[in-house]
Formats: structure tokens, sequence, C-alpha cells
């Protein structure tokens, strides 16, 4: 059982998604869909283990041997994203019953179940396999569940905001397709293992090196790098509150996982670096983004808007770190994946609460939260302050890595430009402050209440998780280290 | 004893903000929340105080907690300055608590609950900043400080009071990320660690621009320190409470700010580092600068809480000028000031708030003549504004007294200039308020308003303050001996 664990991290959701056309009742969908996804977790959990443990797992799917088998292959980075998936999956689903209650209509209900282990599914298969194409299929797995998720939405604007993201990300999997099929046609293979061993021999070509602008181009719009972001405000903000707390801590993180892939173990450090400009490139598209979504996201008077702006910005972050391209650096990219999680899953699931209560994420209608609703706004206090980067929270941990790497690059004109970015956090996350304590309540608004437990469990099951893991930081840092020191191993 | 010395000092750190959970529990009967808050400061003080006998006993006494991040561990280590600021800020918090249940029953504030449980948080991180063993620790809890204190600047929840907050959260976060934050970073880049040593961290033979760079970031990052051009928080935070100016505004969290510096200058840099860097020259005029620009400034606030906002500033600055003069009689001058200070800046607060409880003035101008029916308070104005501007028979003199040999000994003739103008301004600004209190020339609205001196409680806390400026000229040795051990740990003269 053990050893199919690699498999059956993917096939359990992926399985689970058509059973629950068989349970009728919304409930029951819940729960079934709730203890899919919690073995999801548990296998990633195991997973982590035996990589840390005892290396690289290796599984041949249906026993054929690797190039011409499909073959997945976890090592210590993608088994860090699948535990990141899974657990942000499982905590936010514990809410979901409630949320979508106000925000779906009954007959869907099951319709989003489905469609979101289906997404998780194709989250995972992209992380988990070692093989190019089933990270296409994966990829279009998880991204066209996304689109009718989206499309859920109550608000009609939805429908357009799932659109814009179609069609984007439809042409950035094409891409990404694009570029597979040229490696596939230089080196003949579709193993990742393989094509690292086969892609340096044909590195001169002119296919190759196309083939990789295509991958990047096609990654950097799945990721939302500034300025290909244009689809993400929108669909984070009008989708179903419950879609845009899972996608905004996994959606993302799952692009910058593949990047990271296929930039080190694909095409190969010396290859990707030396290719495209790519250190310069990324580093000012980096910094560009962290100041033009910060300061997009001061101006939003849409909550949901502001904090998917604050996700671009995010992107940035973990962009710079790994433009940086040493231990330290990567290190950085990959403990802000995991910590980026844990602040905007957490902020996401509050603004799921409040517009549980008011039916509505307008800042205009914070007035009086902060009273009303005392334990959701401390979270998104919490969570801002984790966003900032302040000490204690999980912010700081990735801050600081990300100074460090920039320094000991001697790049300290970026160091300075890192920390004065998080400066506009501040901004962003004090106007929600302010508008939640210090203005009274809105007029026949003043018997709004807590939000249930239903909601205030998950929201702070992750904020605590912001705050222990910014002191007790062994697990994410270890992890987060040994990934960045293997796949600095594996090409030098 | 009941706890060895380790365990106080972390008990010290934790209890107040144990204190919290009775203090939000009791929250609904006054006099016992009070009663928590009082005898929590209490049993903090007697930690305190026996901590520094056991320092004084040549003991040693540290305590580490655990690995943040790989090298950055959460410890705590007491040495003399840390001792001092802890002795100040645990003193003059059960001072200020029985102040404060005088003034805020007789202004009749709300969310009073809230008001002393931040105020608890704010004492724990402000022992966490005086026993930090190294920069990062101390980072912590500076910025723990910082957001507790937040909701007593806005206490009062008006637009000034959110404006005030948003200056005050606004500079002291940003410069503590961008600045210090930065500044640690590079000291752990370039030295490879962010313990607090005699002698500074830093090698003999490090690069002095690099180094110069920190410094500056150090300086300006210190926004507690309110160096301008980044004092704008402190005024704005007086829309606080007057506790809360009063324990915070004047003693712990600027305080905090000094100390921070004083202690990154002999224990980051070392003062022999500290002395040829070549920022530091343009550090201290820029000190300077901002004690001189202040004092003009405080004279011409007609609001007595801001004129004292700018004259904490003022004062601020002898600290930072003390720390970067770099000798010894420098270092000794500025330990002594963050005491003095204290004593002198409280006092005057705890007048303002005296009289704003009691006469509902707050303004300099309205103030003519109340001297007739606030005698005590006025009288307690006269002592500390002695003791601010440093003459006898106040604890001012002392510190001014070591300051001024230090920018001798050092040849800084302009910072010494400084310095004596300055205690001309603060003669100017500080001294016609009381004395017009009491001679007021003409008729005044107060004579038979019935206006009598504030609360007794405050009335206590104020003149035991008033005592300690006097008691501190005659008896300054506890102080002396804790500034001069700072200088004379071994190691220090020559950076080992």
């Amino acid at each position: 059982m053990l050893a199919h664990l690699p498999i059956l991290q993917v096939i359990v959701p992926l399985m689970a998604a058509p059973l629950c056309l068989f349970l009728t009742r919304s409930r029951l969908v819940w729960l079934f869909t709730l203890i899919a996804s919690g073995l999801a977790f548990l296998i990633s959990s195991l997973l982590l283990q035996q990589v840390m443990v005892s290396g690289t797992i290796i599984y041949e799917l249906g026993g054929w041997d690797a190039p011409w088998g499909i073959e997945y292959r976890i090592d210590q980075l993608n088994a860090f994203l699948l535990l990141i998936i899974s657990a942000v999956s499982t905590i936010v689903l514990l809410a979901a019953h409630t949320s979508i209650k106000q925000e779906i209509p009954a007959d869907r209900h099951t319709l989003f179940y489905i469609l979101y282990l289906l997404s998780l599914a194709g989250m995972l298969g992209i992380v988990a396999t070692g093989d190019a194409f089933n990270v296409f299929v994966f990829l279009e797995i998880s991204s066209l569940s996304a689109y009718a998720l989206i499309a859920l939405g109550k608000d009609r604007r939805a429908l357009w905001a799932s659109y814009q993201y179609l069609i984007m990300g439809t042409i950035g999997a094409t891409f990404i397709l694009i570029g597979i099929g040229m490696m596939y046609q230089m080196t003949g293979t579709l193993n990742m293992d393989d094509l690292s061993k086969r892609l340096p021999e044909v590195a001169h070509t002119r296919t190759v090196f196309t083939a990789f602008a295509f991958v990047i181009v096609g990654v950097c719009l799945k990721l939302a790098l500034f300025p290909l972001h244009l689809w993400l405000p929108n669909a984070y903000a009008y989708a179903p509150s419950i879609v845009t707390a899972f996608f905004a801590a996994t959606a993302t993180k799952v692009a910058v996982y593949l990047l990271i892939r296929f930039t080190f173990s694909v095409f190969g450090l010396s290859f990707s670096f030396t290719a495209l400009p790519l250190q310069m490139l990324f580093v000012v598209l980096g910094l560009l983004g962290i100041f033009a979504a910060s300061i997009a996201a001061i101006y939003q008077k849409n909550v949901k808007h502001l904090f998917a702006y604050s996700s671009v910005a995010q992107i940035g972050y973990m962009i710079v770190g790994f433009s940086v391209s040493t231990t330290t650096g990567l290190m950085a990219t990959l403990l802000h994946l995991f910590n980026h999680a844990l602040m905007k899953s957490a902020l996401f699931l509050a603004l799921a609460a409040v517009v549980y209560r008011i039916g509505s994420v307008q800042l205009s209608q914070f007035h009086g939260l902060g009273r009303q609703m005392p334990f959701t706004m401390a979270a998104i206090v919490i969570g801002g302050l984790s966003l900032i980067g302040v000490p204690l929270t999980v912010g700081f941990v990735s801050k600081w890595y990300l100074a460090l790497a920039t320094l000991e690059n001697g790049w300290w004109p970026v160091t300075a430009l890192i920390l004065l970015g998080s400066l506009l956090a501040i901004v962003y996350v004090w106007r929600i402050v302010e508008v939640a304590y210090f203005k009274p309540p809105i007029a026949g608004r003043e018997s709004i209440k807590e939000a249930p437990l239903s909601f205030l469990i998950p929201i702070w099951t992750l904020v605590i998780a912001n705050i222990y893991f910014g002191i007790d930081t062994r697990l994410s840092v270890q992890v987060a280290q040994a990934a960045s020191q293997s796949l600095f191993g594996v090409s030098p | 004893m009941i706890f060895s010395l380790e365990t106080m000092l972390q008990l010290s750190i934790i209890l107040p903000v144990f204190a919290v959970v009775g203090i939000v529990a009791t929250g609904h009967k006054p006099d016992l929340r009070e009663g928590v808050t009082i005898s929590t400061s209490l049993v903090l003080l007697y930690f305190v105080i026996t901590l520094y006998q056991g320092i004084k006993q040549g003991e040693s006494i540290s305590v580490q907690w655990w690995e943040i991040l790989p090298g950055l561990q959460l410890s705590f280590n007491i040495e003399p300055l840390g001792m001092l600021f802890a002795l100040i800020a645990s003193f003059l918090w059960l001072i200020t608590t029985v102040y404060a249940i005088g003034y805020m029953r007789g202004h009749e504030e709300k969310n009073q609950t809230r008001f002393y449980a931040c105020f608890a948080i704010a004492i724990g991180s402000v022992m966490g900043i005086a026993f930090a063993a190294n920069l990062f620790t101390l980072f912590i809890f500076y910025e723990v400080l910082t957001l507790s204190t937040y909701p007593l600047v806005t206490h009062a929840g008006t637009r000034e009071a959110k404006q005030g907050g948003r200056i005050y959260l606004g500079i002291l976060l940003s410069t503590s990320i961008a600045f210090f934050l930065l500044a640690i970073v590079g000291t752990w880049f370039v030295a490879g660690t962010l313990d607090f040593k005699p002698g500074g961290v830093f090698d003999a033979n490090v690069n002095t621009t690099v180094a110069g760079v920190i410094l500056v970031l150090f300086i300006f990052g210190i926004g507690k320190a309110a160096i301008m051009p980044f004092h704008r928080w402190l005024p704005a935070a007086m829309v606080a409470p007057t506790p809360v100016s009063a324990l915070l505004h004047a003693v712990a969290v600027v305080k905090a700010g000094v100390f921070t510096i004083l202690k990154v200058c002999v224990l980051i840099f070392g003062i022999d580092l500290l002395a040829v860097l070549p920022s530091t020259q343009f550090m201290l005029y820029l000190a300077g600068a901002s004690v001189l620009l202040a004092s003009l400034v405080a004279m011409r606030q007609d609001n007595l809480k801001a004129r004292l906002a700018y004259s904490t500033v003022s004062q601020l600055g002898y600290v930072t000028i003390g720390a970067l003069l770099a000798t010894s009689s420098g270092v000794i001058g500025s330990s002594m000031h963050i005491g003095m200070h204290a004593f002198g800046k409280i006092t005057l607060f705890f007048c303002a708030g005296a009289i704003l409880v009691a006469a509902h003035k707050s303004k300099i101008s309205e103030m003519r003549g109340i001297g007739l029916q606030m005698p005590i308070t006025m009288a307690a104005f006269f002592i500390a504004s002695l003791s601010i501007i440093g003459v006898p028979p106040t604890g001012g003199t002392w510190s001014k007294w070591f300051l001024l040999m230090g920018s001798m000994e050092t040849g800084q003739w302009i910072i010494m200039a400084i310095l004596m103008t300055s205690s001309l301004l603060n003669i100017a600004y500080l001294l016609p308020i009381p004395l017009r209190a009491f001679f007021p020339g003409t008729k005044t609205a107060f004579a038979g308003t019935g206006i009598k001196e504030a609360p007794l409680p405050s009335l206590i806390a104020l003149c035991i303050t008033t005592l300690g400026c006097v008691i501190l000229f005659v008896y300054p040795q506890p102080l002396y001996e804790l500034a001069t051990a700072i200088v004379a740990t071994p190691g220090l003269a020559h950076g080992q």
C-alpha cells in the first residue's frame, strides 16, 4: 500500500469526483469530499516523511519502465508542494458547506464538489508526475474545472472573469504544450528525467531554445507574473469565496512549481539561465510586479480585489527569489510559497465569512465589523501582519531569506526595494483595519453577528499556523532547504 | 528566593502577558481589574529589583528559548544597560498604573479593559527589549511594542485618533522594516552574528563604508528614537490618553528607541569602531540638528502635550548624541539621561494630564493662574522642568554634565554649543508655564471656579516622580554604577 502512495495521491480525489454523483444530499457530498481531501492530505504527509527520510521516490505507472511508461517522481520539492495543496484544500473545505449554501444554488452543490475534487486532483497530478505530457493533461484537468468553478460565482461578472481566465489560461496551456511538443520532437522522450539527460545534447538548436521560451511564457501566464496577471484579480474577486481561498493558496503555486521544475530539472540550471537573460528579466518583472500590484491593491474598493492584487505582488517576491538562482534564493521562494499559501488562505477564508454575514466584500461595507465580527477581523489583521512581514509571523521568515539571498548576491538595491515594497502592504492592510475598527456600523446592520464556528475553526487553524510556522520554522525551513539543495545538486 | 534568577528573567517578560488574561477576565469589575494590574506591576518590580541585586553581585543571567531560524535564537541576557532600562520602566509602570486609575476614571474613558490589557503587553515587550541578548530578539519585541501601543494611541476612536494612529504606525513600522530590518540583515551578512557583544561584533578589518552605511540604516531605522526627519510619530501619538503619553511616549517606547541605539553603538559596533566610521560625524550632526530644531518647534506649540512631545524629541537627540560620541563619558551620559529624562518627562506629562482632568485645559495660554488652584501640580511641573533643563537640585544635572564632558573630550565643539543652546531653549519653553501659572499678573478666569487638584491617585503618582527627580540628584549612584558598568565591561576598550 505504502509503495502506491504517489499514485494514490492523485487517484483518490480523481476517483472521488465522479462518485459524488451518487450522493445526492449536499451535506453528504461535502463530507465525502472532505474525507477524500483529508485522505490526500494524509498521503502527502506520509510521502513527505518518506522522501525526507529515504530520498526521491520513483513510481512507475502500470509497471511500465520509465522512458516508455509514465513515471511519478516524488522528491522533496514536489512532496512539499503536495503537502501545501492538500492541506489547504482540506482546511478550506471545512468551511465549504456553510459558505456555498449562500453563494451557490442548491442544485449545483454536487457539481461544485465534483469540480473542486477534479481541480484538486489536477493540481496534485501536475506536481506529482514526472512526465512532461502528463503535466499538460493534469494542467487541463485543473484549469477546466477552475474555469467552471469561477463561473459558479453569484455575481454575473463571474462569467466574464471566467471567460478571461479561460482565454489566458488556454493560451498559457497551449504554449506549454507547444514547448513540450518541440522537446519531444528533438529528443523523442517525454519523461522529465530522460529529457534532462537528452536535452543538453541538442541544447544549441533553435528548436530547444524556442521550446524553452514557449514553456517559460506559458508557465508565467499561469502563475500570473506581472504583466501577464490580468486574468487573476477578477477571477479571484468574482469566484465563490471558497474557490478563491482554495485557488489563491494553490493555483499560482503550482505554476511556480512548474517554473522551477522546468528550469532547474528539465532544462537544467546552466541552460536556463544562459539561453535567455532570465535572471535580469525576472528580477525586473518581479520587482515591477511587487510595486505595481501593491500600488494597485491600495486603490481597490473591493477587498477581494485588494488581496488578489496583493497575491500578484507576492508572486513578484517568489520570482525575485527565483531569479537570484542560488540555494538561498530558491529557498526563499519555496518558503514564500508555503507561507503565502497560509496567509492568503486565512485571509480569503475570513473574507468568505464576511460574505456569509454581510453578503459583500466592498470596503465601504466593512464599517464597524471590528466590533461585530471580532474573531474574523482579528484573523484578517493577523493575516495582514503576516503579509507585511512582521516578526513572529510566517511572512517574516520569507522576507528574511529573500533579503539574505539578494544580499548574498550583492544585490543590495534589490534588498532595499523588497523591503520598501512590503511597506505598501502596510498601507493596504491598514485601510481595512481603519474602516473595520474606527467606523461605526452602518445603519440597519447593527445585528450582524460573528461568523459561525464552521468558519471560525478553519480560519483560526490557518491563523495559528501563520504564527506557529513563524515561530517554529523547522518543518518549512528544513524541507525548503533540502528541496533547493537537491535541485542545485541535480544540475550544478 | 522562590524562583531562580533565570526564571525571574523569563517571568518578567511573560508575567505582563499573563496579566492580560486576568485583566480581560475581570474586565467587568473595574476594581478587581485594576487590582490585577497593580499587583502584576508590583510583582514585576520585585522581580526586576531582585535581578538587579543578582547583577550587582556579579552573577550573569541568561536564558535561551529556541531557534526561530537557524542561527537566530530567541535569547535573553542581562547586562547593565538593559538592567537600567528595565528598572526604570518597571518602576514607572507601577507609578503610572496608580496615576491611570485616577485619570481614566476621572476622565471617564471608555474601553478601559482594552487599555490596561494593551498596556500590559507593551510593558512585557519593553522587558523583552531590555533583556534581549541579540538584535533579532530585540527586533521582535520592538515590533510587538509598536503594534501593542497602536490601540492605545487610537484609544479615543475619533478621527484625530485614527489620523494620529496612522502616522504612528506608518512611521514606526515603515522605518523598522525598510531600514532597521535591512540593517539587521546587513549585520548578519557581514558579521555572521547578531549577538550583543562587548566591543562589537564586526571584525577589526571590516569595510568601514559598509559598516558606515549600516550605522545610518540603524539610526534611521530605529524610528522610536525619533531622530528627525522620522520624529513625526511622537507628536502624533499625543492623541492617546495621558498615562499612555506619560509612560509610553516619554519613557517606554521612546526609551526603547534610544536604548536600542545605545546598545547597537556599544555592543554591535563597539565604540572603537564607531569612532572611525565615516558616517558617525554626519549622524552626530543630524542628531544635533534634531535637538535644536525640535526645541525650536516646541517653543511654538500652544498645546501642552504637543510641546512636551517636541521637547522629548529634542531630549532623545541628547541620548543619541551621547552614544555617537563614542567615548565612555558620552555613553555614561546617555545611559543616565535615559533615566533622568524619564523621571522628568513623566512628571510633566502627569501634570498635563492632571490639568486636563481637573480643569479640562490643554492649551498653555489657558493655564495662566492655574497654579493658585492646583499648587501641588504646578510645583511638581516646576521641579520636573528644572530636571529637563538640567540644573540642580535635580537629576538632569548629572546626565547633561557627562554629555558635555563627552563632547569636550572628543573636541566636538559644535555639538557642545548645540547642547548648551538647547538647554537655554528648554528654559524658554518650559519655565514660563509654571511661572505664569503662579504669577498670572492680571486677574484670571480661574478664581472662584472651584477647580481643585486632580484625583488623589494621580496626585500621589506625580509627587512620587517629582521626588524621584530630586532624589536622583542627591543619590544618582545606582544609575551611575550601572552606566559605568556598561563601559567597564571587559573587552570593551579593545574590541575583542
